[in-house]
């Protein structure tokens, strides 16, 4: 198994399902560390939303 | 990854599952890793140049607190100075301290070690959410990210997510005026998709129309504005901001030529084993 990632390699389904996974996956993180309103999640994020200009309160 | 699964004998439709998985997972675990990579040189780069000024800040907005103390809606008035960090505090934020008041209760790490490993790993976290976002419009457009156009990959993401954004809402330090934090979230999501369009139509359309709607795009989240407040006096130095403001730009710069670069290695191992 030396399947390169490479995207001219993938079938048309194989690049969107990978494409729509990646999209969900970093929507997720990117709410969790620069939107989420949980205190916690906030204050742990915080220096790092403030740096890399999320609004942040 | 299912070794078991791999390991049985090809054709099957079962396989074909197995590697259709394996590829997700191959795709997702380069992004992560570019991402966590690029992350990494970005908490240093926080930790060196914006933490400190981030810090700074809190000094000045918790400088500010004791004046609100009259005040019953400011709850967290009562906490030791220099500790708490209650956005609702400071007379400048009073637009969204209003609505937007964070549970002084609540879990924060500890200044020193503890926030600086937090803010490392969410730096980490972040560049992981870039990468894996940058990846997805890179297999949903159908346009490679490759070793040749990595950077320029990063460069794309970094004007659409922070400088479009930047140029009428610049990265604020703490305790800076600012208006209600639902509205600045929509307009900055907003304005990132807007740009993010005009990017894809700049590089896959050539005819006018489409450049000039690709320009439109870039143009039109500014002409509307984002969400503003008046300016009020803040005791924070205006060169402190202005610092801050360049200091973050440059990072976010860094973070995300980072990620294109580390993308373009982790999705193309073979070029390497060939070449």
């Amino acid at each position: 198994m030396t399947t390169a990632v490479q995207t001219r390699s993938l079938s048309f389904t194989q690049r969107m399902a990978a494409g729509l996974s990646a999209l969900f996956l970093g929507s997720f993180i990117i709410f969790g560390v620069g939107m989420a309103s949980d205190a916690r999640l906030h204050n742990a994020a915080h220096d790092t939303r403030h740096a890399t200009g999320f609004p942040c309160h | 990854m299912r070794r078991t699964i791999r390991a049985t004998p090809p054709a099957s439709p079962a396989t074909e599952q197995t590697g259709f998985n394996i590829v997700i997972g191959r795709v997702l675990l380069a992004a992560i890793l570019a991402g966590i990579a690029a992350g990494l040189v970005m908490g240093v780069i926080q930790h060196v140049r914006l933490t400190p000024l981030i810090i700074q800040a809190e000094t000045f907005e918790a400088a500010e607190a004791p004046a609100v103390a009259a005040d019953p809606s400011a709850a967290a008035a009562n906490m030791p100075a220099g500790q708490t960090h209650d956005h609702g505090a400071t007379p400048g934020t009073a637009p969204a301290g209003a609505e937007h008041h964070h549970d002084p209760e609540a879990w924060a790490p500890q200044d020193g070690l503890e926030r600086t490993f937090y803010t490392t790993l969410t730096a980490m976290l972040a560049g992981a959410g870039f990468a894996l976002l940058l990846v997805g419009v890179s297999f949903g457009a159908g346009i490679p990210i490759t070793r040749d156009n990595g950077l320029i990959w990063g460069l794309c993401g970094f004007i659409a997510v922070s400088l479009a954004p930047a140029f009428s809402l610049p990265p604020e330090l703490p305790g800076t005026a600012a208006a209600s934090l639902p509205a600045r979230q929509a307009w900055w999501l907003a304005t990132i998709a807007a740009t993010a369009i005009a990017i894809w139509l700049a590089a896959t359309r050539r005819s006018p129309v489409m450049l000039l709607a690709a320009a439109l795009l870039v143009v039109l989240p500014h002409a509307i504005g984002a969400p503003q407040v008046p300016p009020v006096d803040t005791p924070l130095p205006a060169a402190v901001q202005g610092e801050f403001v360049a200091a973050s730009l440059g990072a976010s710069f860094v973070l995300w030529l980072l990620i294109g670069f580390f993308l373009s290695i982790t999705l193309n191992p073979a070029r390497e084993k060939s070449a």
